[in-house]
């Protein structure tokens, strides 16, 4: 087998994770500083972290982000749960390519024009209907929805495609409806695809800046919208405070994330593996690979509802 | 009779495709027409601020399509400019995270398989922080007494501060710091499941490294450069965060223009011509992303 050069490999990534990751450290040194001046150190302190603490503004708006960031992340993965086992399972229909369209465009689409487009929706939508009243939480939250829904649809529809039909099928074979096979058989094996969904879903809504500028109203500014008016005027230490504090709630979760999956991913490869012990003993005295599938599909979907229910 | 109502009875298969359809359909494709509709109409003050397309006056419905905006749009000078610069900037991103993106994708592909993962968290984790705070970290590096003018000054690189912050280069910086992840993410992809056997045949056959690299690497991982190269290229020209921060007041970008005129300027017609305009420019990259999603759907299929 041919490896690269290994110094190479070493100063090519070396320097690649440098450039990615040098802005954020300097960016969470720096909110220690104590001088208002963010790029001279003149000594440790806190206390742009306390002021955060203070500003009432910024806490209001992180709340309402918040609540949002929720709302869409829910909203999503049905959504888009829904669209994605669409794509993947119901092949041709008339529409299909007028539907995989909408579901990709909004993945490359920039968020200006869809910004523009949700807002003359609404707008035209209260001139004939009378409703939304005005732009707020639930515009911001359709807009955001729109955002996520083409991430949760491709990230479903491609789980959906490595799925062995056979558990699906056997259960149908055993009378369940299909409404019932989707929930109970399809829905736990494609757990780990609706966290990621959700995941992402929670920190694009979270982050999203113009899309909300264009949806939100009076009353309802969410923390990127704070932010941006902040950091339009130049460095400001305490945005370098919260940086931190998000940085380090990312890195957190993402770690984990990634820690938790991968655990799976082992404690299925093992069990998968002692089905197909189990296998070959079956195998030996029954000659029958019906029951050894069996045997796979009873531990697979198990494992999976787990995790769905830890998570 | 009754198979004819039976057919318009919402069946299973068509309900379960129509609610997603229709919630697309809705607050995807009528906005997108209403963007069309409202660039005919003009600007009025008042709610909303735009006049109807179509009036009933003395039972004659008349409509009236005002091509103004687009007149305006094709003869300005400043949008024809806009649109070059937009395209340009957006061009030398995607080739800038190209030739970056690249050899980092390509060595991740090859390492060990027990390290590929978190070398792919490590990229990955960047995009999960905030983008507005990634883009604000690179004003404290790029100012005039920022981190690395003075680093440079103290190397003795030069001896007076460069001006990167608020020029296209803080811009082209942003967008590749913004941007990299979306080109390693297709790479990565493409590296990690090339059959190396191919380039074990090409150095048996006595061929040279860099010309194994040209004729096998780079051909089977065409698909993965289209890819990463579209999914920056498109949301990069309609880019307006990234310019708003870190490039100056003459870095023209269309995506500007459009929030200028529908925030400062209050023109909801003007901004939705520029909108359709934004469009017309994206329409052929974007047909290309399209037409290489449904292939690779038609792949995965097989």
């Amino acid at each position: 087998m041919i490896k690269p050069s290994k110094p190479m490999s070493v100063s090519v990534l070396g320097l690649g994770y440098l450039f990615l990751y040098l802005p954020i450290i300097l960016l969470v040194i720096y909110s220690f500083n104590e001088s208002k001046l963010v790029t001279v150190w003149s000594g440790f302190s806190t206390k742009w972290y306390a002021t955060l603490l203070d500003d009432d503004e910024l806490i209001t708006a992180a709340w309402l982000s918040l609540k949002i960031a929720l709302m869409t992340a829910f909203a999503s993965v049905v959504i888009g749960t829904w669209g994605g086992f669409v794509l993947a399972r119901f092949g041709r229909f008339r529409m299909l390519t007028l539907f995989t369209a909408m579901i990709n465009a909004p993945l490359v689409i920039p968020e200006v024009i869809q910004g523009i487009s949700l807002l003359l929706l609404f707008v035209a939508m209260e001139q004939l209907l009378g409703w939304p009243q005005g732009r707020g939480v639930f515009t911001i939250w359709i807009g955001h929805v729109m955002l996520c829904v083409s991430y949760v649809a491709i990230i479903v529809q491609s789980r959906v495609k490595e799925l062995n039909l056979s558990y699906e099928e056997a259960a149908m074979d055993l009378g369940a409806t299909p409404f019932k096979v989707f929930f109970v058989i399809t829905l736990p094996l494609i757990a780990q695809a609706l966290i990621s969904g959700w995941l992402l879903s929670f920190t694009l809504s979270l982050d999203d800046l113009v899309l909300t500028a264009f949806l939100s109203g009076p009353g309802s500014t969410t923390l990127p919208l704070v932010v941006f008016s902040r950091v339009r005027l130049g460095l400001n230490p305490e945005m370098n405070a919260l940086a931190t504090i998000f940085i380090l709630l990312v890195t957190i979760g993402v770690v984990a994330a990634n820690q938790y999956m991968r655990a799976a991913e082992r404690k299925r490869a093992r069990e998968m593996r002692m089905a197909f012990q189990s296998e070959s003993t079956l195998a030996e005295t029954d000659n029958s690979p019906v029951m050894a599938r069996q045997a796979e599909g009873a531990s697979k979907p198990a494992l999976l509802t787990r995790k769905g229910v830890q998570s | 009779m009754k198979t004819l109502i039976l057919r318009w009875l919402p069946n299973g298969r068509r309900t379960v495709i129509g609610i997603p359809f229709t919630f697309l359909l809705l607050f995807f494709l009528v906005p997108f027409i209403l963007v069309v509709t409202i660039s005919f109409s003009q600007q009025q003050l008042g709610v909303p601020p735009y006049t109807p397309l179509t009036t009933l006056k003395d039972d004659v419905y008349s409509i009236a399509l005002n091509i103004g905006h687009y007149k305006f749009l094709l003869q300005d000078d400043l949008y024809f400019a806009t649109y070059i610069s937009s395209l340009q900037i957006a061009l030398v991103s995607t080739l800038l995270c190209l030739l970056i993106g690249f050899p980092i994708a390509y060595y991740i592909a090859r390492a060990s398989e027990s390290v590929r993962g978190t070398l792919m968290m490590m990229v990955m984790l960047p995009f999960w922080t905030s983008f507005l705070i990634r883009v604000y970290a690179w004003i404290g590096i790029l100012k005039n007494d920022g981190f690395l003018n003075q680093f440079l000054m103290w190397l003795g690189l030069i001896s007076a501060p460069l001006r990167i912050y608020h020029t296209n280069w803080g811009v082209y910086i942003g967008m590749v710091y913004s941007y990299l992840p979306f080109m390693i993410m297709p790479l990565y992809a493409h590296l990690v499941k090339m059959d190396l056997t191919l380039l074990e045949a090409a150095y048996d056959l006595g061929s040279k490294p860099w010309r194994a690299f040209i004729e096998v690497t780079l051909p089977l991982s065409k698909n993965g450069i289209i890819a990463g190269s579209l999914l920056v290229f498109i949301p990069a020209v309609g880019e307006y965060v990234i310019p708003e921060l870190l490039g100056g007041s003459d870095t023209l970008m269309i995506g500007r223009v459009m929030w200028d005129e529908f925030f400062n300027n209050v023109d909801w017609p003007m901004a939705s011509a520029v909108t359709c305009a934004m469009v017309l420019l994206l329409l052929v990259p974007m047909a290309l992303f399209q037409h290489y999603q449904t292939k690779v759907l038609e792949e995965s299929k097989r």
